[in-house]
């Protein structure tokens, strides 16, 4: 074995150990979000109750919005704003932490595991990809690790930017381990080269908008789910209903509904034009490598479908009468059709894609 | 007046709100009406035919619509991209198949049910995109529609008092805004303001890309032409007329005149291979170095041909799509003249490159008795033969190759009429050569070896191997306009996604007890956390031109303080 060939095995190991580490440290940092969850009370009071039956009393409340950064706010003049009329008016929950100091420290101990096993995973996928020398997306494997580590990296991000997230943590990072253990055991090949089909420089701005793109509407579609369910906590409380108390705990804690769409919608909004992208840079490759831009291969239909479906959401979100819940199955439909894209087609349907080896 | 349907800012009941008129017309999108149809004539069913079909609604039920039609398409094999995998599909699926023969299953984007479906979402488009455009056109000529009478009611409102005069505020916020590129005038006692208006820019140029995007794909599609050809190396060339091709497809309105002009020839193919490891025998280099004119009488060129490299030339591509082996063949007559020598290119049968195909020799040869004939002779190849595995290679590169020959005599049935395949041996006019112990002959050759045919009927002889590629030649007009379209459909759509379009009225009055009241509002689009941001900003800058006066400390509801002038919402 040549000298090269030893060091890339080398690497190829070391990125492996990371891959275990950062799995281990997801772990520890998935033990301290349920840790946090537990500890967490909700508030005293039931906010969202409060809330809603509060706004049946006395109309709606009008927040105050006080532009940051001015020490100078007494001078300024203030900012009322008020909600659209038909939306509820219901203050976000506290997060996970439930306002609890001890969750709270829990919670800050998950955020902060989570940003060291992100940091393994990203050592583990550009040892990877040192060690085949080229970008690591030519299997599934190396598409799962990259996945998750982009995935993390948005949710990371997004908290960096003093986003109202916190809240998304164990959702994200119990799939996160899902998407890893799936890697390491069934979907894992050993590294290597890609065949001559893969090499171009499009495979790197398809594949890294491809995943980029798929990060972005998971952390989206988690989004969706939640506000499916605290919207339908929230209707049964303002028709007087009484929910669980598991709903009462959990949901309560959570942004209110109409913040949670906002997340959701902005979130797949922002991404869609890079989708569109993704999409036609990959006919641009498939001109360049099959002699024709588009074929209605499968990965190319659904990648369609799925755009068409993220349009349909778009669509339904100005649509009378498509507003909110049904616009969020829509936007369900579309990422679960994102998923088959990635996982079905790969495995259950045969096309030009699917060469590079499950 | 009508209503917006579009983000959360519809208002249920516009006048109760106080927004009013000042609240649509944020977005061009179609208005939702549900005619009342009883009693219209022909025309009121067309007209209401029409509305329901540029509604959203309906847009939004025929874009579904195309989502779900394409789904079988990816399931079921396709005649347009594999026959072979429809054939054995139809001998599967015995009952099923000619129900998906009904429904046009086996060709789901060229069938007429999903042709209808994009046909009518597109008609649904161009009905949606023009009446937007001049709705859209209409408010650029307009100005910013006024201050609604009640601006606390908008989404983000603030007021204070100040010692300034109205007309004083009036002109700085005009200024300010202005500054601030907003389209802004003054009507009444308030300015009026609007910013924003490439969102709709954006939106409506995103459909319209689509449409000539569309179109540009159908263009492509209808004067498309396709064809293959395979060079062996060193071994005649190809120039693009019809007859040079070995297949050739094309569209509907394509015309032999339309082919370009350029010839090439192969000067070699190399391929290597991955030695070791899991992906034993996955190709590596994958290349075909070619000499190639444009032109009639164009200078040669070299160039090299790869995966993900065709040749481009005008609005033609060269793409190499296949590659093979061809054993340098010689076959002698039983007096020792050559009577063919070439290189016959075998099909790959598998991912390591063992081969299979015919050696046809046509005329000019004759057997012992001096009697013409024709030969036929069964080929079958391994690159790198490996005792022990005797019908498959083991590595796709020339390792140790071994031709195995099993020749036949009589009449290829070549001149019957019916078409033959190169690579096929029909050999129902044709006898077997015999071995010493009476069965059929059949020999392993390494290259430089000869086969000798029994009772002096001849030799065959493998001299060495060289490789052929297979190129796919394709010429599709209307590309350019394609990724014209496709850009422009990106480019409009993060407008149409990411620019707010928003509204700002400043309205400063002199209130019951002879002091300015200023009040501004904002209303954006769709709701933002941008729109009370900016509004906050601007606030605070016309504050310090109109500095806060001392409250009167009463009262704490700003609503109160607020004097409308008579008439504000007439202007
Ligand atoms: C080819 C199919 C179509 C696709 C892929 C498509 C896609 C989109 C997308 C992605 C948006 C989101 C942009 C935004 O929210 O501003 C949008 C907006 C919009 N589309 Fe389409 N569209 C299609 C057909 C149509 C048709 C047929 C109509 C007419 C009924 C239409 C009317 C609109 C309108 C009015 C908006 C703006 C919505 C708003 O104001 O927020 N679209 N479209």
């Amino acid at each position: 074995m040549t000298l090269a060939a030893a060091t890339n095995e080398n690497l190829a190991n070391i990125s492996n150990t990371l891959i275990y580490s950062s799995m281990a440290v997801y772990t520890l940092a998935f033990f301290a979000y349920i840790a946090e969850w537990l500890l967490g009370s909700r508030s005293k009071v039931g906010r969202t109750a409060a809330a809603l039956t509060d706004a049946r009393k006395a109309g709606a409340p009008a927040v105050t919005v006080q532009k940051a950064g001015g020490t100078a706010v007494l001078e300024r003049p203030k900012v009322v704003v008020r909600s659209a009329t038909g939306a509820r008016d219901v203050p976000d929950g506290p997060g996970a932490h439930g306002g609890d100091e001890q969750g709270d420290l829990y919670g800050r101990i998950a955020i902060s595991l989570t940003v060291l096993a992100f940091l393994v995973e990203l050592g583990g996928v550009v040892a990877r990809a040192a060690s085949v020398e080229r970008a690591p997306w030519g299997n599934m494997y190396e598409f799962n690790i990259t996945f998750s580590t982009v995935a993390v990296g948005v949710y990371l991000g997004l908290l960096a930017l003093k986003k109202n997230i916190r809240w998304l943590g164990l959702f994200l990072i119990t799939t996160v381990l899902l998407d890893l253990g799936l890697a390491v055991t069934v979907l894992y090949t050993a590294s290597d080269q890609l065949v001559p089909a893969l090499h171009s420089y499009w495979l790197y701005i398809h594949v890294s908008t491809a995943i980029f793109c798929g990060a972005v509407f998971y952390v989206g579609a988690v989004a969706t789910i939640l506000y499916l369910f605290k919207d339908s906590y929230e209707n049964k409380l303002a028709t007087g209903g009484k929910p669980g108390k598991f709903a009462n705990s959990f949901l309560d804690r959570l942004p209110s509904s109409a913040s949670l769409d906002k997340f959701a919608y902005r979130v797949n909004a922002a991404v869609f034009p890079l989708w569109t992208f993704t999409i036609i840079a990959g006919a641009i490759w498939a001109g360049d490598a099959w002699g024709r831009y588009w074929g209605w291969d499968p990965k190319e239909t659904w990648s369609f479908i799925t755009w068409v479906g993220y349009a349909c959401y778009l669509h339904a979100r100005a649509t009378a009468g498509w507003k909110g819940r049904k616009a969020a199955y829509l936007a369900m439909l579309a990422f679960a059709c994102w998923l088959f894209n990635y996982y079905g087609v790969n495995i259950f349907v045969s096309g030009k894609h699917s060469y590079a080896g499950v | 007046m009508s209503k917006t349907t579009t983000g959360e800012q519809t208002p249920a009941a516009p006048d109760d709100q106080g927004v009013g008129a000042a609240g649509s017309h944020m977005s061009t999108a179609p208005v939702e009406t549900l005619a009342n149809v009883s009693g219209l004539g022909v025309i009121g069913w067309a007209r209401w035919f029409w509305r329901q079909l540029t509604s959203m609604r309906v847009a939004l039920l025929l874009l579904l619509l195309v989502a779900l039609g394409a789904i079988p398409g990816s399931l079921i094999p396709q005649s347009g991209s594999d026959e072979t995998k429809v054939a054995d599909f139809r001998k599967a699926h015995e009952t099923l198949a000619p129900i998906y023969d009904r429904l046009g299953l086996f060709h789901v984007y060229s069938s007429v049910w999903f042709s209808a479906i994009y046909i009518l979402l597109f008609v649904s488009l161009i009905g949606c995109i023009v009446p937007r455009t001049w709705q859209f056109v209409g408010q650029l000529r307009g100005r910013p529609p006024g201050a609604p009478r009640r601006l606390t009611r908008l989404p983000a409102y603030t007021v204070w008092r100040t010692e300034a005069e109205p007309e004083e505020v009036r002109e700085a916020a005009l200024a300010l805004l202005k500054k601030r590129r907003f389209r802004a005038h003054l009507t009444g006692d308030a300015v009026a303001a609007e910013k924003g208006y490439l969102r709709e820019v954006g939106n409506l140029a995103f459909h319209t890309a689509l449409i000539v995007l569309l179109v540009a794909f159908a263009w492509g599609q209808l004067f498309k032409s396709e064809g293959n050809k395979l060079l062996v190396e060193g071994n005649g060339g190809f120039s693009n007329t019809l007859i040079s091709y070995d297949d050739f497809k094309s569209g509907n309105l394509f015309d032999v005149d339309d082919l370009n002009p350029f010839s090439f020839t192969l000067n070699k193919f190399t391929g290597t291979y991955e030695v070791s490891g899991p992906n034993r025998g996955t190709p590596r280099v994958y290349q075909a170095a070619i000499t190639y004119s444009e032109g009639a009488y164009g200078k040669d060129k070299k160039t090299v041909v790869e995966v993900n490299h065709p040749l481009e030339i005008g609005d033609a591509k060269v793409y190499l799509t296949a590659h093979g082996y061809a054993p340098l063949v010689t076959v002698r007559d039983g007096k020792g003249n050559v009577v063919f020598q070439d290189a016959v290119p075998l099909l790959p049968l598998d991912s390591n490159v063992t081969s299979s195909g015919v050696i046809k020799v046509l005329d000019g040869y004759k057997n012992a008795r001096g009697v013409s004939e024709q030969l036929g002779i069964s080929a079958f190849f391994l690159p790198t033969y490996t005792p022990g595995s005797e019908t498959a290679s083991t590595f796709p590169a020339l390792g140790n190759p071994v031709l195995n020959l099993t020749p036949y005599h009589g009449d290829l049935g070549v001149n019957s009429g019916i078409p033959q395949s190169v690579y096929q041996l029909d050999k129902s006019h044709m006898k077997g050569f015999k071995d010493s112990k009476g069965a059929q002959l059949r020999e392993n050759l390494k290259p430089g070896e000869t086969m000798k045919l029994p009772n002096g009927a001849g030799s065959v002889t493998y001299e060495g191997t060289r490789e052929w590629a297979n190129f796919q030649i394709v010429q599709e007009p209307g590309s350019g306009w394609a990724l014209v379209g496709a850009f422009t459909a990106i480019f409009g759509l993060a407008a149409s996604l990411f620019i707010q379009r928003r509204r700002v009225w400043v309205r400063a009055v002199k209130g019951a007890d002879g002091v300015t009241v200023v009040e501004m509002a904002g209303l954006g689009r769709s709701e933002s956390a941008k729109v009370p941001e900016e509004l906050g900003e601007l606030a605070a800058i016309l504050y310090d031109q109109a500095p806060g006066a001392p409250d009167p400390g009463s009262s704490d509801s700003p609503d109160l303080q607020v004097v409308p002038a008579e008439g504000a919402e007439k202007q």
